[in-house]
């Protein structure tokens, strides 16, 4: 969606993230040297499964961990500023004006006993403490307005539970944008809703994102959402990055085995519904106890042909072929795009 | 809201007649007899007799409830040797104390509601405050503070925790005076003295239960995804905690502050009797000891009362703090 964007710096640049747990059974690596850069207008999708960091990454761009238990490493930068580090009171005042979030399942993230209206101008007001009431109410109708809930006057002052799945998702949506923020992260926004509902939030988001240019994070692990909306993809697997590209690389030719197993697990709705449907063999790692080398080595069909490296040896994003396309897989780059496209001939399965 | 409260008080006025059926039932259909309690020496059965004819003993159980009912809303005539006109609401004559129910009650309820209103006020703030610091300091040796006390609460009984402060404050340090009631409009400032010990005591120990509950649901809440959604809108920790998580993490415990001060209300019988004091609960002990069946009546209903009273202002509460109550 939208116009490539002038060269200019990235709004929000991550470099080498490393977000760490403290717990009674060992120490979490949940986010493991992680970077990425978003521009304003657009849009970075984050791909894996649970567990895979990707809600720890959006969490700790807006500094939300408990600081007794977490610690977090590398650069978060920000419109220029450097978040890692930042005092707590310095970077509340960064969330919900400039960087703001949507989380997956509007219900339980909007509080049940205040009403929408009041919740969105809430937000509204503490970054503008000259605003009244009355300035933040007109504002909180009228952001209601533009993410089409119909007569916005009146919904302002009900409460969640008298709003639809889709209304609700849409509320939260003008409680994210209510400050004009620069950055939005999507937390599997409609991973809640309904197949159509899911359509109308995704055509929204991109409505908006061309309005306000807004850098977009959309995280999730629905990779047709992500054919839809995202300029770029990251694939992210146990705290790690596993391919990095724009959407056409990493969707149409994907060049990790990871990858591979995401997108033939992706029902297709044109072939026949099981056919061509194969999951991803074994469950994604404990990321207290990581397998040694590759974390994904144990579920991957060809990590046998490394002669070992995969067992031993973490392996690093790499050049994957076309600029910008990085991959990490101890795979020669030419016999990963000889498997893809045979897989692609076998399976059908990258669309 | 206006039917939520018109259904809710007809539901309550239900519960109250059932209890009073109950009640009635239990202490006036029991094989003993009442008349030969109320007077056991120098009573020749032709008085006996009487006594039960004035009672209206010898009338049909549901003319006799009926005559209580009417007394209690309308006032009725006990006859002579019970006081003559009894006003409503008339609770019967008292052979033990030689007055009228309602008297006695109209004495000694007052100085309950002194005891428990301001004690319930004390524990309630200083249960959920404890609670709150704790669950906000988890881990902290503030927190850990705050758990010692309210087990140390929770295990203590009443009359060990009044006997002591008792000792302290009144026969050592002689820096209040002996517990008393003194009715709050005479002397305000000698009412609180009289009874503070009183409250204290009975704070220490309820808060205990409050500071736990609050605290779990403090911590309950924190985890909850509105609570990082007003988080994710930059709002203050004080907004955050004090606005978003404090009021979800409240209602529960509303529901034990009614149950507890409805409860309390019907009698603090140990705390009275620890502080000499008569309220209502010691009233209610030595009607039972004597077998003064009318006043024993007469505390088991307004104990039901406020039971079902503080029932209807959970209600009204949930209602008021939950938004989604109030469609049911």
């Amino acid at each position: 969606m939208g116009e490539p964007a002038p060269a200019s710096d990235p709004y929000l640049r991550v470099d080498d993230l490393r977000v760490r747990f403290d717990t009674a059974d060992g120490t979490v690596r949940a986010v493991d040297g992680v970077s990425f850069a978003v521009e304003r207008g657009r849009t970075l999708a984050v791909v894996g499964e649970s567990g895979s960091g990707k809600s720890v990454t959006s969490l700790a761009i807006l500094g939300l961990h408990d600081p007794r238990r977490t610690t977090v490493t590398g650069g978060i930068s920000v419109g220029g500023r450097q978040l890692v580090g930042l005092p707590e009171e310095d970077v509340r005042r960064l969330r919900g004006r400039d960087v703001a979030m949507i989380f997956q399942d509007p219900l339980s993230a909007l509080h049940p006993y205040y009403t929408v209206g009041r919740q969105i101008a809430e937000a509204y007001r503490v970054h503008h403490p000259r605003a009244g009431r009355r300035e933040a109410r007109r504002r909180a109708v009228d952001m209601l307005g533009r993410v089409g809930i119909p007569q916005p006057a009146r919904r302002y002052d009900q409460y969640p539970h008298e709003f639809s799945g889709g209304m609700r998702q849409r509320a939260m949506i003008a409680m994210a944008l209510v400050n004009d923020p620069a950055l939005l992260i999507a937390d599997e926004p409609t991973t809640a809703l309904d197949v159509t509902v899911q359509a109308q939030i995704l055509d929204l988001l991109a409505d908006l994102q061309a309005e306000f240019r807004s850098a977009i994070i959309l995280i999730t692990h629905d990779l047709g959402v992500v054919g839809q909306v995202a300029d770029e993809v990251l694939v992210m697997y146990a705290g790690r990055a596993v391919e990095h590209g724009s959407a056409e690389q990493v969707l149409r030719r994907p060049r990790h085995p990871y990858t591979w197993g995401l997108l033939s697990s992706v029902p297709s709705l044109h072939g026949d519904a099981d056919a061509d449907l194969v999951p991803i063999p074994g469950n994604p790692p404990s990321l207290i106890d990581l397998p040694p080398g590759c974390a994904f080595h144990p579920r991957c069909r060809y990590a046998d042909r490394t002669g070992g490296r995969s067992h031993a040896e973490v392996p690093a994003l790499a050049p994957a072929g076309e600029p910008g396309h990085l991959a990490a897989c101890h795979l020669p780059a030419d016999e990963r795009a000889r498997l893809h496209a045979e897989g692609v001939g076998r399976t059908g399965a990258a669309r | 809201m206006a039917r939520f409260l018109v259904k809710r008080l007809l539901s309550a006025t239900l519960t109250l007649f059932a209890v009073s059926v109950l009640s009635f039932l239990m202490f006036f259909a029991l094989p003993r007899d009442p008349v030969s309690g109320m007077c056991p020496k120098n009573c020749n059965p032709e008085r006996l007799e009487r006594v039960r004819q004035e009672l209206g003993l010898r009338d049909p159980l549901v003319t006799q409830y009926a005559g209580y009912m009417k007394g209690i809303v309308t006032g009725r005539d006990l006859g002579s040797a019970q006081g003559g006109r009894c006003d409503a609401p008339c609770l019967g004559w008292s052979y033990v104390t030689n007055e009228a129910v309602s008297d006695t009650i109209a004495r000694v309820l007052p100085v309950t509601l002194s005891i428990v209103i301001p004690a319930a006020v004390l524990w309630l703030l200083l249960g959920v405050g404890l609670g709150m610091v704790s669950a906000l300091r988890r881990g902290t040796w503030l927190d850990r503070l705050a758990i010692g006390f309210s087990l140390t609460g929770a295990s203590l009984q009443l009359y060990f925790v009044g006997a002591v402060l008792l000792l302290v404050f009144v026969y050592h340090l002689r820096l209040l005076p002996v517990p008393s009631y003194t009715p709050l409009l005479d002397n305000p400032l000698k009412w609180a003295s009289g009874l503070v010990l009183a409250w204290v005591s009975l704070a220490f120990l309820f808060s205990a239960i409050y500071a736990r509950l609050s605290r779990a649901q403090m911590l309950e809440t924190l985890s909850e995804d509105f609570v990082r959604t007003a988080r994710a809108k930059g709002l203050t920790k004080p907004r955050v905690y004090g606005r978003h998580a404090l009021r979800a993490a409240i209602t529960p415990v509303v529901t034990i502050a009614g149950l507890d001060v409805g409860g309390a209300l019907g009698g603090t019988v140990i705390t009275e009797t620890t502080f000499g004091i008569q309220g209502l609960g010691r009233t209610a002990v030595d009607a039972v000891r004597a077998g003064d069946l009318p006043t024993i009546m007469a505390t088991v209903l307004i104990a039901a009362v406020f039971v079902v009273l503080a029932n209807v202002v959970v209600d009204l509460l949930y209602a008021a703090i939950d938004p989604r109550v109030r469609l049911r």
